[in-house]
């Protein structure tokens, strides 16, 4: 599994200038971290992208597609393949940061955390460079209608039916909500409305399942390019979350919902409640704090997204109940995300202030509600929103949220020196690992680079190499490092490359 | 672990729960949360953005995935 992440970016504006393009702006962040890590700009290889596929077993015609839809091709923007395994880019008008395949959710946490120590820090030299200010926001709107994604990968047996998923997952994405969102000021897709609901996202779905991604946005997404051998593997593409800093949402979103599609492939979700209408139970769960509203389902049966989440941990406790599965590391990270996720439902239902320390959509609500309280305010006061907006800044002195976390007020789950590794080593377990260590021993001679490939310049050779590396959980460090250190060159690497 | 009452089904809705005084203990703790509130918003005030509104009204992005 993994986590991709479009930041927000702005510079700070110069009376009389031109605005400056967030293509632009991404454009000179991204190429400030290459410099700085003297890094080669290695091209992305496209050749497996196949966004316009769809998991339901069709392929939308590029002339009938949305330009957003291709994103198989090469713009021309800065594009890196760093040490640790993730795509650092510009995805459009945003810096992405696309963390490397991972097979626990503690590892998303740290590798989510590196990507955020990168964009702080090559913001903050790009800044230094250029000689403005550079700001990133891990947020995910703007508060005028643009939405812009934190997306989950998690990875599928080809054989689990995909209409399973949009029955059975799309209650558990519409009500996660309580404990996954990161906190909003305002309701609506144009923040018309004045409150603060719990996730940023949910206004912008409209859609039960779809292709699409930028617009008409869907809570189950279809988009069937698995970065992987499609006759054993889908990959499950999840837009609807929000971009979290704090390490215990970002932990039980990614852990849960890995738990809950084990389980759905082991076909023990047929009793979950199936949602009447998931999207507006989407907006309305979210629209409410106090985590008491209910949504129907399809026997007009009421529930509160609590109650939904309890039958969806009962169904994963059946599951670990059965025995070990995966690695150890996995099982026993399911079993603390049993003990966890039980013990937040709890808490949620009886007091959600209770959990400032651990919930970032409550960190942000206590914090904004004492403002509130403290100056008299109401929730159409621009200070509301602004300290929203300032709390998802990636700034080491003005970012809210990280001045609450270096205060002790928010829990964390790993340490500085994890995440400070993880901003140059890749995960030992997965392909990350060979795709990082290729780059940081023969990074001049990677030509492109993608989830499922290598292309290198080897000497000797005339025409490129391509190495495949389709299984997302091969490649990995135990396996290769031999490999590696026996081919005393690349062109000795490409003659015994194991087939 | 704790034995857990699972409620996982309401046939009907929830009455409201009424709003109760919690005991001496509560509320001191909560106190005493407020005040180390105090010095929190305290030092956040000297990083808060000046102008508001302006800050709010040039944040503006394009849509993305």
């Amino acid at each position: 599994m993994g986590i991709e992440t479009e930041y927000g970016i702005s510079i700070d504006p110069v009376s009389g200038e031109e605005p400056i393009h967030p293509m632009v702006l991404s454009n000179v962040v991204v190429r400030t971290w290459a410099e700085t890590t003297q890094l080669g700009q290695s091209g992305w290889d496209y050749s497996t992208e196949s966004p316009l596929r769809d998991q339901r077993g069709t392929e939308l015609r590029r002339v009938s597609a949305h330009p957003d839809l291709l994103t198989d091709v090469d713009a021309g923007m800065a594009n890196l393949v760093l040490t640790n395994g993730a795509r650092f880019y510009v995805d459009h008008a945003h810096p992405e940061f696309s963390g490397p395949e991972v097979t626990t959710a503690l590892d998303a946490v740290v590798w989510d955390r590196a990507g955020d120590a990168i964009l702080t820090r090559a913001a903050q030299l790009a800044s230094e460079t250029t000689g403005r200010r550079i700001r990133i926001h891990k947020n995910n709107v703007d508060g005028k209608g643009a939405s812009y994604g934190t997306h989950e990968n998690y990875l599928l047996e080809r054989g689990t039916p995909f209409h399973r998923v949009v029955r059975q997952f799309s209650g558990f994405l519409a009500t996660r909500q309580v404990f996954t969102g990161s906190g909003r000021v305002g309701i609506g897709q144009q923040s018309e409305q004045a409150g603060f609901q719990i996730t940023q996202r949910a206004d912008y779905f409209e859609a039960e399942v779809g292709l699409e991604t930028t617009l008409n946005r869907p809570v189950i997404n279809t988009r069937d390019e698995p970065h992987a051998d499609p006759r054993r593997h889908r990959r499950l593409h999840v837009i609807t979350g929000d971009a979290t800093q704090a390490e215990w949402s970002t932990w039980l979103k990614v852990g849960t919902a890995a738990l809950v599609l084990r389980a759905l492939e082991a076909n023990l979700l047929t009793e979950v409640p199936v949602l009447a209408r998931p999207v507006e139970a989407m907006h309305r769960i979210s629209h409410d704090p106090s985590c008491r509203a209910t949504v129907a389902d399809e026997q007009g049966r009421d529930w509160t997204a609590i109650a939904v989440q309890r039958c969806y941990l009962e169904a994963c406790r059946r599951l670990c109940g059965r025995g070990p599965f995966g690695t150890d590391a996995q099982y026993q990270e399911a079993l603390r995300l049993l003990e966890a996720w039980q013990d937040v439902l709890d808490r949620l239902e009886q007091d959600p202030l209770g959990l400032a320390d651990r919930l970032e959509w409550v960190a942000k609500w206590r914090l904004l509600r004492s403002y509130l309280d403290r100056d008299g305010l109401d929730w159409s006061h621009p200070k509301l929103a602004m300290i929203d907006l300032q709390f998802s800044e990636l700034d080491e002195r003005r970012g809210l949220f990280t001045a609450l976390e270096r205060k002790g007020r928010i829990e964390r789950l790993t340490t500085p020196e994890q995440v400070a590794a993880a901003v140059t080593d890749a995960p030992s377990d997965t392909r990350a690992w060979l795709r990082g260590e290729l780059m940081r021993r023969h990074g001049s001679a990677v030509m492109a680079a993608s989830w499922d490939s290598v292309v290198l310049d080897v000497p000797g050779r005339t025409a490129l190499q391509r190495l495949e590396m389709m299984d997302p959980l091969g490649f990995t460090r135990d396996r290769m490092t031999p490999v590696l250190d026996a081919a005393g060159s690349l062109t000795q690497l490409i003659a015994t490359w194991p087939s | 672990m704790s034995e857990q009452i699972h409620r996982t089904r309401r046939d009907e809705p929830e009455p409201e729960a009424p709003d109760l005084p919690g005991p001496a203990a509560a509320s001191d703790a909560a106190q005493r949360r407020d005040e180390g509130l105090d010095d929190l918003l305290d030092e956040i005030d000297d990083v808060l953005e000046v102008n508001a509104e302006e800050f709010v009204r040039s944040f503006v992005q394009k849509g993305g995935q």
